[in-house]
This record gives C-alpha cells, structure tokens and sequence, in this order.
C-alpha cells in the first residue's frame, strides 16, 4: 500500500441529502408547497440506489439513514482518516431527472445552499461544486454566477449521461461563465435518464449501468473535443469525476486516428486529442479499473504519457477500494505528490482563495 | 487510411515474396441496386421500388451521418466497369486479393436487411444476401467465405436461417451488427446463439448498424467522427451486455468476434467488468466466474482499424494483455479507412506472433486450419 500524505485534496467526496425535506427549508413557499402537495418523497437516482453495495463501502454504512448523509462519519472516515486538506463535495442528488426545468432549477438552488449552509459552513476543509441541471442553459448559468460569489465553490457539477452531448454549442454558455469565473466544470459519473444509459439501449441490470459509465465519459470527451469547447475556451479545465482512467489512452489512440483522417469536418480542433487532454482534462483517481498489480498499473501509467492527469479522490462513501489503500501499490513519492497535491491545486485555482472566516 | 502519401509497389512485384494473411472484414457490393432481385420475391420488388427499406432513422437515401466520402470508401477502389467500390470480383481479386496474398477472406455485406423496421423485409433480404454470396463470390473464387447475415430483430426467422445454412461450408460465420433496438446480451437475440452455437459457428459482430438508440448514452451527437469513435464505446456496452446477461453461461460453447471496434478497450473493460462484478454479482447469479474469464476464452478481435500509439511497446504491452492469439487480421476492404497489411505490425514482433495475427488465429477460429 502507497501511504497519503497529510494536506492533499480529495477531489470527489458525496454528502448525501437525506431526504428531499431536507430541501424544503431552501424552497420558496411555492415549491415548498408542490412538494408536500404533490406527494414527492425523494430524488433517488437509479445510477446509485442507497442500499447498493457500491453506494457504500460495508463499514462506513451507517446504522440508519443514507451513506455519506452525517458530517461527523464524513469527518472520522474521509478527512481525518486520510488527513486532506480539503475535500470537495460532489452531491449526487437526482435533480437532473427532473423533467421540468423550472423545478429542476428551484431543486438545484436549493441544493446548493443545503450544502452551503449544512456541510461547508459546519466544516471548513470542505469545499463546494454547483450542481446545475442542463434543461435551461440561462438558469444554469445565473445559479453559476449566484453560487460564485462563494469562493467555497470551486467547480460546476454535470453529470456525465444528460440530453444531449456535452459539447453540444447549446452548453458553451456554461463553460463561457465557469472560464470567467474561475471554476473548474466537473462531470460525474451518473443519467439523467433521458436517454437509455448504454448507447446500445437499454440493459437489464443496474451492474450495466455503472460499468456504462466509462464509456459514457468516453463520447463526452469526444463530443468536447470535437466540437472546439477548448478552442474557444483555452484556460478551461474539466474533471471526469468516477470516471476510471485506464480506457484513456487506447480511447485517445483511436480518437487520434478519425481526427487525422476526419479533421476536415472539424477543422476548429487545432491541436492534436492528446494534447488537448493534456492541458484540459482531468480523472479522478477512484476507481481504479486495473489489476491489483504494480507492474500493469505503472504500464498504464506510461501509457497515459503525463503525470499531471490524475487528481486524488476517495470517492467516499462509495465502495472503491478497502482498508485505508486509496493509493495503489507502487506509486512513487513524486506521483503520490502530484496527485495528492499538485494537480488538484493546478485545476481549482479557487482552493487557493482565502475564505473569510 | 486512402491519402496516397507514398507509391503503392506494383501488384505483381510483391505477390511471392508476402506471406499469405487472412482478411477477416470484406465489404462485398451489390453493382447494381436490383442485383438481389433474383434471390427476392417479386412483391419485394415492388416494395423496394415504393417504399424502399427503411431504417431506425431517417434517412432515406444515404446514412444519417455522412460519411467522408462516397461509400465510405477508397476512391481508388471503384471497378474499371463501373459500379460502387467493392463491387466486382475481378476488380478485388486484382487490388486486393492477390498483391495481398489473401488465403482466407471473410466477406461481411453491409445494408442488408439488418437495421430496417420491416422485420419480414429484413428477412427476405438477409436470405437473398446469402445466395447472393455464394453465387457472386465464394461459388467463383474459393479463397472468400461468406458470412450468414440474420434479420438481427426477429430471433426465430433469424435462427431459422442459420439452421438453413448449417454444414453449407461457403459460411464461416454468423453477422451480426453491434447497435441494435436493444443491447446484444437480451433474450430476443437468444435464439441466434443458439442455433449459431448448434451450427458450430461463431457470431461476428461488426460495429454500426441501427437499432434507434443514440450513438452516445446522452444523445445524438453531431459529427461523423463521434459516430465512428463511438463505435468502439457501443461495441463494448454489447459486450458488457453479452457477459452481464450470461450468454456465455448458457450458450458454453458459442464463440464471439469483435469485428471493427477497435481492441485497446478490451483489458480495460475486462479490469472494469471484474471490479464492479465483484461488488454486484447477487444481482447477476447467472454470471458464475469474473467476466474476464468469458471474455479471454471465448472473444476474438478483428484488428483494422489498428491501435495505433505513438511508441510501440505501448502496442505490444496491449497485445500483451489481450493474447497474441486472440487478434485476427482484417483490412476492411474496400472502405476508406482500410489497413495496409504491410504497415499495421511495428518491427520487433516474433514470427509466431506475426502468423498468428496474419493468419493462424483466423484459420483456427474458422475450423479451416
């Protein structure tokens, strides 16, 4: 086991909100009101049923209530446990599913002040991400812009299965304000289940589903790459959230090859996949799709050609890896920092902000 | 690739001095858009002519994507009579077949009856594919062999056929297309395996084809090249399906051909399978061993489009984790992104690693070793 060093940055940690009366106390008096007149009781997404064993790893499951839903666990398991600096908050809260794009908004709001409010301003190592739902970019938009003046917030939050592909021009108003801002734009693994979540249809078991996600990451970043989001936005970064990263390169190679015969249909993309991935793009570290075996993993590693690509996460209190062994076997000290530190601190710039007490 | 950036060498220059490879992806074309209409009832032809064949989307005429050039093809491919690349033997056998020293080639017609809405259209049209390979292709030249193609939406009809061209050794294979109306391992496909494996043969599974799912899991994208990229991200969501669903639990003796979608997922997806199978596998009791296990017995990879790294250790350490004996050779012939037999393999590579890839891994799946 690759020991963590104290100080790092666990870039994808999930407070959970226990119930969607949770939210009421963020809902104006009419949403407030849809809610309990309506009868809805929660926003749990398919993509991670509570009692699913990968939505919680056995001994960080609570006795009662969802994983991931107490601040003091969150502490004893995570933070201290592996001694970070900070953490950032990934809420995965079904509010993406939300047809309407007036609720899905009011739900998104209300979100992001829950976390506010319940997690950041109880426990200063936390940092935030906007959860933003894609059914109206203009909404999506003016919550960035609310939710920036809190320079707690380091990242928007979209999840990687939605309507349409994510470098769809429609959605370059969401990078324009996040580039401005100074935000990373994060994509998590997880549907909005407006589409089947393979692209091959719909699968029959929820162990389709979460193996999908890898290749759902895969056509987003073709999608950005393709239709010039890094063109237009040079200084933007985005982060595949519980992505793995092991299909990267052989995915890159493949990308590489169309480019160069294709190019001519988008001649916008001036540098080469690779490169693009290079300076843009980042994965979190969990999970980890590898053999337990040092010597393939730092074959991977040489096949991803950069160090910079990889930022710390424990994916807590989802199931990735076991004991304290966040860190795989054989990992140098220069990479353990890298990873740990450095490439965290180089895609949030907003970590390095002073927050006033 | 068809940018001609160096001089090809003259056919017959070159033809004693390769050794012979198997190409397990050929396009054969029809030359004409009536040339099936011997093998297709007369009310087929009236509906060709009125309604035409249409497909999980909407086009008409040509796909939905375009593509980068006509047919999809090597402009350098068209027949000196006329007719859409891949359209005349003699033309093939001339450009291809022979400076290439092909021994086995698998043919796998594409626009076919598979994809289309009219389930009892698709089927006529797949029988008629069939006779026509044999009558245009493998009856005159003994080195192709056909693939059965099968109305991949109606699982009986399509069994039914299968088991009509049991034995007949012009097919070495069954076809199938990777993007389907659901995903592969789902039980309206069963009855395909089933008479596949009671026939002995394996099923290939080539990427495109239409089944009405977007090409992403969020959507349609814009580009040609997302559709082509995506190809390997829809080949693997079939895969994961196949081994979730336990196909290769019931059906132990049925094998599986990657064809065109590349192989560099392959261990990464396996590593990805196992992993999350561990935590998940009492939801899927029909899945007994880890799905690397299925997956490294009973998968092959057609290689074209090759991995294609910038530094070629890289390459071998993939190959390394698939198995030297689990890739099978293939140009995709005559299509535009077809691969050079004389380029693909980087320098460095043993000699039975080389035939194996050329050309034994082929012939042993086959059963023509």
């Amino acid at each position: 086991m690759t020991a963590p060093i104290a100080g790092g940055v666990d870039c994808d940690v999930h407070p959970a909100v226990p119930h969607l009366t949770s939210l009421l106390p963020y809902l104006n008096d009419y949403w407030r009101d849809q809610v309990t007149t309506r009868g809805m009781t929660d926003l749990v997404s398919q993509s991670y049923p509570t009692c699913s064993p990968i939505a919680s790893r056995p001994d960080w499951r609570p006795a009662q209530g969802k994983p991931g839903s107490n601040l003091d666990d969150m502490r004893a398991q995570a933070l201290d446990r592996f001694h970070v600096g900070h953490a950032i908050c990934n809420p995965l809260y079904g509010v993406q599913m939300v047809f309407s794009e007036d609720m899905a908004d009011a739900f998104c709001r209300a979100l992001n002040d829950w976390l506010t409010t319940e997690w950041l301003d109880r426990e200063p190592r936390l940092r935030g991400s906007i959860v933003v739902s894609l059914q109206s970019v203009e909404k999506a938009v003016a919550e960035i812009e609310r939710c920036a003046q809190d320079p707690r917030f380091v990242q928007v939050l979209l999840l990687v299965m939605g309507d349409l592909p994510l470098g769809k021009r429609a959605y370059w108003p969401i990078y324009a304000a996040a580039e401005r801002l100074g935000l990373a734009v994060g994509i998590h693994a997880g549907s909005a289940y407006h589409s089947p979540p393979t692209s091959v249809g719909w699968g029959s078991y929820h162990i389709e589903d979460y193996v999908a996600q890898a290749q759902a990451f895969q056509t987003q970043l073709t999608s950005l790459i393709v239709e010039g989001v890094f063109a237009r936005h040079p200084t933007l970064k985005m982060v595949m959230l519980e992505s793995g990263f092991t299909w990267l390169p052989p995915f890159l190679w493949r990308l590489h090859k169309f480019w160069r015969g294709l190019r001519m249909e988008t001649p916008w993309v001036d540098r080469a996949p690779l490169e693009i991935v290079r300076s843009n793009i980042r994965f979190s570290l969990q999970p980890i799709d590898a053999p337990p075996d040092p010597v393939t993993l730092n074959r991977l590693f040489d096949h991803m050609q950069s160090d910079e690509l990889l930022l710390f996460s424990t994916d807590y209190p989802h199931w990735q890896f076991e004991g304290d062994a966040v860190l795989p076997d054989g990992l140098s000290d220069d990479l353990v920092r890298k990873i740990m530190i450095d490439n965290p601190h180089a895609t949030y710039p907003r970590l390095r902000q002073t927050v006033q007490a | 690739m068809n940018i001609q950036v160096r001089e090809r060498p003259e056919p017959a220059s070159t033809v004693a001095a390769k050794t012979a490879i198997a190409d397990c992806d050929i396009h054969p074309a029809r030359a004409t858009p009536t040339e099936l209409y011997p093998w297709l009832a007369s009310r087929w032809h009236a509906h060709l002519e009125t309604i035409g064949a249409p497909a999980y989307h909407g086009m008409m005429i040509g796909p939905p994507y375009p593509k980068a050039q006509p047919n999809a093809s090597r402009r350098d491919a068209y027949p000196p009579e006329g007719g859409p690349q891949g359209s005349s033997l003699s033309f093939m056998q001339q450009q291809h077949l022979d400076p290439n020293n092909v021994a086995l080639g698998v043919l796998n017609p594409l626009g076919t009856g598979q994809g289309l809405r009219n389930h009892e259209l698709a089927t006529a049209l797949c029988s008629a594919i069939n006779d026509w390979q044999i009558a245009k292709w493998t009856s005159q030249e003994s080195r192709l062999k056909a693939s059965i193609v099968v109305a991949n939406e109606d699982g009986p009809t399509a069994a039914a056929e299968i088991r009509k061209r049991a034995g007949d050794r012009n097919f070495v294979q069954v076809l199938l297309l990777s993007r389907n109306v659901e995903p592969l391992g789902q039980r309206r496909y069963w009855p395909i395996y089933e008479a596949a494996e009671e026939a002995g043969l394996p099923v290939g599974i080539h990427a495109f084809g239409y089944g009405g799912n977007p090409v992403t899991a969020s959507g349609w994208p814009s580009y040609y090249i997302e559709e082509m990229v995506g190809h390997s991200q829809c080949q693997q969501g079939g895969l994961a399906s196949l081994v979730l669903e336990g196909v290769f639990e019931r059906f132990p003796k049925l094998n599986m051909i990657m064809i065109e979608a590349g192989f560099g997922w392959a261990p990464s997806l396996a590593w990805r399978l196992d992993k999350v199978w561990q935590r998940l596998k009492s939801e899927v009791p029909h899945v007994k061993r880890p799905p690397s296990e299925y997956i490294s017995e009973r998968v092959w990879w057609t290689t074209q489009p090759m991995e294609d790294p910038e530094r070629r250790d890289h390459l071998f350490e993939l190959i390394d984790w698939i198995g030297w004996d689990r890739l099978l050779f293939a140009t995709d012939y005559p299509h535009w992104d077809y691969d050079d037999p004389s380029r693909v393999l980087p320098a460095g590579v043993s000699d039975t690693n080389r035939d194996a890839f050329y050309l034994n891994n082929a012939l042993k799946l086959y059963g023509l070793a």
